[in-house]
């Protein structure tokens, strides 16, 4: 929490509320929890539902966008990420951290319109035929994030520079609703982003059951039979699973890896002749 | 109604001698299990063959003769590796003729299509996946990929030998070992392959093959020294299999089931497309998880493209599997036949109108007319479930975005259609179908380098070209 520099000033207190379809709404439960001296919006089953429908209504649209405009929000977002290095150090996040998120917006921010080359192409099949692959978004991803600011940014860009949208249950509600409002006011549409902040363990089997969530990304659950649990849930839809790793290091190279997880490959076939 | 008549063409069998009884092929050899079960010709019931019942400790010891096997195998170099792979396409282009009366007789596809569809598809697949085995860092995974270890595979009836081809060619390319459960229904050619891995001096445990009903099946894919399991069958089966692969790290691809649209514009060529919805649909019988059996055809064309569909559909030849004017083959067991025949009485009950040509079917086998029906809407279950048969549901839409969204309005997403002369519109269409293969005015061409894979629920990961490789390496 901000602190006031001068003390003949009362300081204005910011309330971290939940970030769904580009708005920044309470919990319709009208809960909340205490979180390092704030008032935090602890979401629910509904919330989680509401986000999926503002993910859906989004999705086609930013998939839709050029690879090129994509590419471009995102670099808006790493230049508004830097303008507020600050809140997050005051937020208790280091400046070399803060420095390697905005520098990771920036990675996938090229990633955009380069990403269908590396995982897509013409196959030479044996006929007359036109036959190209090219990687597509699987759609609305949930996303349980890892705590730390980085570890948040290396789940949801490389989920959302392809197309997809997602809903992400954010365990550090506030880096995580600072981070939102870097992206409301970074051009990425309403729903692309949506996050709740809460307890994973009561929101995200919501997600993994849903039927209109095509991925399940547990890269932030840190207990093993909850992640079981959630990818056993996610079986009934046949979502697809990114399954958590221990010991990630987020500072690394992320590779191409957590983008291709959550892209789907469609091949179009068309003969040729005169 | 044709000027002529067809004679008789029938392929002889005796190229292919069958033993009475065939033992599960283990550690490089064929071992007797307790129990036992038979094996039938779907177009005349008759036994083909007794087909050993792997039990849980037969399983067992096949993932462990893979496990033994895996350590020298995957250090063997790939160029080795690879000259093996080769061997064994070599050996099937060889044999093609054998395996392809098998197929026909174990599974009740017709000759023409076993001989110039399957077998030559087999056969490429193993040339592909056998080049890539020694240029697997060149794959765009990573500088070192390393396989996986031992992947127990489980393949449906409706492709047999090139359903093993798909899961064994990946898998072996990449130094994983394997332990393959064919379908209950069609063991034979999995068997007559364990044979072409001996005359290819394959080494013993890199190829298992345990035959047997689901139980067998399902321990495979439960046991938990296998660490990759790729599975190709039902949808309700691949969720079983997803539930029961959680939180274990195993690696699973799944192709599933699918409700593929075939979209026909009203400026498509009529025969061609009528050509091409009957190769979709009545391919193999139908039994094709990628077959176009949601016709939706733009209401302006509707009634003369019908009525061509319909006067092609009466020149079909249903029968004998093994004549080789036969286009329509043997539906692949009873328990399928009752499956369609259920399906298509529901589609009668719910107010579509049902049309077969005139087309008479052997007294002793499993047979089903080609069949159609109109008036169909979304909310039919015909138009909904997959029938994995000759039945062709047919709707109507007036412009373009209706058709994307009725093509999208399932959960399945595995393959698609378009017909169209407009270039522009085939793109923009191809582009908002979520289906992972997408046939432009052509359907159901299958290529060892083109991936073929579902979205939604037709599962996940990708079996052909180099996306195949990804499911087989770390």
């Amino acid at each position: 929490m901000p602190k006031s520099s001068t003390s003949s000033r009362l300081a204005v207190r910011k309330t971290y509320k939940l970030y769904v379809a580009g708005k920044f709404p309470r919990s319709e439960s009208g809960r909340t929890y205490l979180v390092d001296g704030d008032n935090v919006a602890l979401a629910s089953r509904k919330d989680a539902r509401d986000a999926v429908v503002a993910a859906r209504a989004a999705q086609p649209k930013w998939a839709g966008a050029t690879a090129y405009n994509r590419g471009q929000v995102l670099y808006r977002i790493a230049e508004m990420l830097e303008a507020r290095r600050g809140e997050f150090k005051a937020l208790g996040v280091a400046g070399s951290e803060v420095d390697a998120a905005v520098d990771r917006w920036v990675w996938y921010a090229g990633w955009s319109d380069k990403i269908a080359q590396i995982a897509g192409g013409a196959n030479p099949v044996a006929g007359p035929f036109f036959n190209i692959s090219a990687p597509e978004p699987t759609g609305v991803v949930g996303v349980i994030a890892p705590e730390t600011l980085l570890g948040l940014v290396s789940v949801i860009a490389p989920a959302v520079v392809t197309g997809n949208t997602v809903v992400v249950v954010a365990s550090n509600p506030q880096a995580a609703i600072t981070l939102a409002e870097v992206l409301a006011t970074s051009d990425v549409p309403g729903g692309v982003v949506n996050v709740l902040t809460g307890r994973a363990a009561e929101i995200a089997p919501w997600l993994a059951s849903h039927d209109d969530v095509n991925a399940l990304d547990l890269s932030g659950v840190g207990d093993s039979e909850l992640a079981t649990e959630l990818e056993r849930a996610a079986a009934g839809t046949l979502k697809r699973v990114v399954r958590p790793v221990s010991g990630v290091d987020y500072s690394e190279d992320p590779g191409t890896g957590a983008m291709t997880a959550l892209l789907e490959i469609k091949t179009v076939w068309h003969p040729k002749g005169f | 109604m044709p000027l002529f008549d067809y004679a008789p063409a029938p392929e002889s069998r005796s190229i292919v001698s069958l033993a009475p009884s065939y033992g599960l092929f283990i550690d490089g050899e064929f071992t007797e299990a307790k129990g036992t079960f038979k094996t039938i010709n779907p177009a005349d019931e008759e036994v083909l063959a007794e087909v050993a019942l792997a039990a849980p400790e037969d399983v067992d010891r096949a993932v462990a003769a893979a496990r033994r096997a895996f350590e020298s195998w995957s250090a063997l170099p790939g160029s080795e590796r690879a000259k093996y792979l080769f061997r064994i396409a070599r050996i099937l282009q060889e044999r093609a003729r054998e395996f392809a009366v098998l197929e026909s007789l174990d599974n009740g596809k017709p000759i023409k299509e076993s001989r110039d569809v399957d077998l030559p598809l087999v056969a490429a697949h193993f040339f592909y996946y056998a080049g890539w085995a020694d240029k697997l860092k060149y794959a765009g995974l990573g500088p070192d990929p390393r396989p996986l270890g031992v992947a127990g595979q489980v393949i449906p009836w409706n492709f047999p030998l090139l359903m093993l081809a798909w899961k064994i060619a990946p898998a072996l390319a990449t130094g994983n070992t394997v332990v393959l459960k064919p379908a209950e229904t069609t063991p034979l050619s999995a068997l007559f392959f364990a044979d072409v891995c001996r005359q290819a001096d394959l080494p013993p445990g890199v190829v298992n093959i345990v035959t047997g009903a689901g139980d067998t099946g399902r321990y495979l894919v439960e046991h938990p020294d296998v660490n990759k399991v790729a599975f190709t069958g039902s949808t309700e089966v691949g969720r079983q299999i997803a539930r029961s692969v959680a939180g274990t790290g195993k690696k699973l691809t799944l192709e599933l089931g699918g409700k593929a649209a075939n979209i026909v514009f009203d400026d498509a060529p009529i025969d061609q497309a009528v050509e091409g919805i009957v190769n979709g649909i009545f391919f193999n019988q139908g039994h094709v998880c990628c077959a176009g059996s949601r016709l939706l055809v733009q209401e302006s064309i509707a009634s003369p493209l019908l009525e061509a569909l319909k006067r092609r559909m009466s020149t079909l030849r249903v029968g004998d599997p093994l004549d080789k004017n036969t286009d329509i083959g043997a539906i692949n067991s009873k328990a399928q036949l009752d499956r369609i025949t259920e399906l298509a009485g529901v589609g009668s009950d719910e107010g579509a109108e049902r049309w077969s040509p005139p087309c008479e079917l052997p007294d002793r086998g499993f047979w089903f007319a080609p069949t159609i029906f109109t008036g169909v809407t979304q909310a039919h279950r015909i138009a909904r479930e997959e029938i994995f048969g000759p039945v062709l549901s047919v709707l109507t839409f007036r412009t373009p975005a209706e058709a994307v969204e009725k093509a999208n309005n399932t959960p399945y997403g595995l393959s698609a259609g378009i017909w169209s002369d407009k270039g522009s519109r085939i793109l923009a269409v191809a582009d908002q179908l979520r289906a992972g293969v997408v046939w432009a005015n052509t359907f159901n061409k299958f290529d060892p380098t083109s991936p073929f894979g579902g979205y939604k629920e037709s599962g996940y990961g990708r079996e052909g070209g180099r996306h195949g490789l990804e499911a087989y390496l770390a």
